[in-house]
């Protein structure tokens, strides 16, 4: 269990998502930077899909009530235990009564804790992500706050296995190939696939769009980044059908000015839409905070798959080796 | 029956079967959702009917796992090519539902815009929106809100070229052609003129939302003293 000390900016319990519900408009939420999120699951032997806290620029402050497994993922948010810096991307021991806390975001604006056996949520509609604008779901429905408590589930074989192997080395010198920590950027560069409404873009828009660089704006957060940039706007105005729509999907509302849609997005929407991005750069606009300049580039639906895939299984074989490590 | 497949990231591929918002279009995206119930590829997440399309949201490791030798892209689109054989479905029974409309004044901001956009008296568009015969299409954009088919064209106002950052539970409102009710407190780009103190969902309830795919809806004026003691009872 722990107990909040300080809430930090916004420290939500997700986990992969709330599917199966979108068509009575239930959005999936989730955390916004999932490969992080599964990283630090199988770095504590949980399932990929337990949930962990997503931690929002400032940290929380908080307080282990027992000795635990716990791996941070994700933006490095510079994490302490006990006024100590503690490494990221790897198993980490916590003493009963130790104090995890956060400071500067050095890189990236997003990370997850992960503890062994995953936060203790009600499932709700299958799931443990919070959807804070229905109240809903992860903890009580919101972000934390102070002094709230969150138990943590029943460790599984492979957990209890990791945590008596680094109870008696109290460290691992050992932590996940930068092969497949995402490689955040201060001004990535997305890619992207052209999206349904491409098309209907005028021409000066459409090059405009690759052209430029776009700052994602302080109205951002996890429904959207709204960006600043070049007007993009229609050849001929017109009245879009609304359609579904998910994370990634960059649509544009008449004004011209670009909103990526995220975890929380609306399952449906009315703007136009001129691209989406790959999921592989999914971790990479999750992790991009406002302020940030960022541009688009193209990219094939098929490389799109395979980039996907070729991922997949990366991780696969750090399930595998981690496995190894502890038999 | 008719219809177009696309890709739409590279996790969901989009049905489109194109058309008019109408009931015949309704039926081949129902004809279609209740097919794809029915087969339970398990290859499907989930998919979301809306007024001309069905997206649905697959695995591609899943579908790599099943067929490794072709992008998972065309598998499914493979898969989905024998609904090219179907008809649509003419014979499901729709309910009826009452909202009761609390129309203006502060409830309704736009109520006006919509008026003077359309040359029209307030009191003339109250009378024709709930004077429409409405069909829902769709249920999306926030748990439980309906998208409805049926709007006279005489109201008929584009979105807010700037979407508002709030708009509270209950708002019902008009963007071009359609209109709709929003269940919860959420940012939108609709033009609202009114609002009903009826719970559109309710998380608990299986389904969650009051509303569904092919319902048909009567929407009833009621005075601010109506909905606020409505309100009140509704908790």
């Amino acid at each position: 269990m722990i107990t909040v000390k300080k809430p930090g900016l916004l420290t939500t319990v997700q986990d992969l998502g709330r599917y199966g519900f979108q068509k009575y408009g239930v959005i999936t939420s989730g955390a916004m930077d999932s490969l992080a999120h599964r990283l630090a699951n199988l770095l504590v032997g949980n399932l990929e899909s337990v949930p962990t806290l997503e931690i929002t620029m400032l940290g929380p402050s908080l307080q282990f009530q027992a000795d635990s497994l716990v791996a941070i993922c994700g933006g490095d948010l510079t994490p302490e235990l006990d006024g100590k810096p503690i490494q990221m991307w790897r198993p980490i021991f916590v003493n009963k009564g130790s104090i995890l806390q956060f400071g500067l975001a050095k890189h990236g604006c997003r990370a997850y804790l992960a503890v062994a056996g995953g936060f203790d949520v009600p499932a709700i509609m299958g799931s443990g992500s919070t959807y804070m604008r229905a109240e809903l779901g992860g903890f009580k429905g919101r972000a934390l706050a102070k002094d709230d408590q969150i138990p943590f589930r029943a460790p599984s074989e492979t957990s209890k296995r990791m945590f008596q192997y680094i109870a008696k080395r109290k460290d691992v010198n050992w932590a996940i190939s930068s092969i497949i920590q995402p490689a955040y950027q201060k001004e990535p560069c997305i890619r992207v696939m052209k999206g349904r409404h491409y098309d209907k873009f005028s021409k000066d828009s459409q090059a405009n769009f690759w052209a430029s660089p776009f700052e994602i704006t302080p109205q951002s957060d996890r429904m959207g980044y709204r960006l600043k940039g070049p007007a993009l706007l229609l050849e001929k105005d017109e009245e879009m059908i609304s359609e579904a729509v998910h994370f990634g999907t960059i649509q544009v509302p008449a004004d011209g000015n670009l909103i990526i849609l995220l975890a929380d997005s609306q399952t449906v929407g009315g703007y136009p839409k001129i691209a989406q991005i790959a999921s592989i750069d999914f971790s990479i606009i999750a992790q991009t905070k406002p302020g940030s300049i960022i541009r688009f580039i193209e990219i094939p639906h098929i490389e799109a798959q395979q980039l996907l895939l070729m991922r997949e299984k990366f991780i696969q074989e750090l399930k595998h080796g981690i496995a190894q490590k502890f038999l | 029956m008719d219809f177009t497949l696309q890709p739409h990231g590279d996790y969901s591929i989009i049905i489109d079967v194109g058309g008019k918002i109408n009931e015949t279009t309704l039926q081949r995206v129902q004809t279609i959702t209740s097919y794809l119930e029915k087969k339970k590829f398990d290859w499907i997440v989930e998919y979301v009917p809306s007024f001309q399309t069905v997206t649905i949201y697959y695995d591609p490791i899943k579908v790599a796992q099943i067929q490794p030798l072709i992008p998972p892209y065309d598998y499914v689109s493979q898969q989905l090519n024998s609904l090219h054989d179907f008809q649509a479905q003419t014979n499901v029974i729709p309910r009826t539902i009452t909202i009761p409309v609390c129309y203006g004044g502060e409830l309704g901001p736009d109520l006006q815009h919509v008026a003077d956009f359309n040359d029209l008296s307030t009191e003339e568009v109250i009378d024709i929106h709930a004077n429409g015969s409405y069909l829902v299409y769709m249920i999306g954009f926030s748990p439980g809100f309906p998208y409805i088919g049926g709007m006279s064209e005489r109201i008929a106002t584009p979105r807010r070229s700037s979407p508002r950052s709030q708009i509270p539970a209950g708002a019902v409102g008009i963007a071009g052609i359609q209109t709709g009710i929003y269940p919860l407190k959420t940012p939108g780009g609709w033009q609202i003129i009114g609002q009903t103190p009826k719970k559109l969902f309710i998380p608990s309830k299986i389904p969650p939302s009051l509303l569904k795919a092919g319902d048909r809806i009567k929407f009833s004026p009621i005075t601010y003293q109506e909905f606020v003691s409505w309100k009140g009872e509704e908790g």
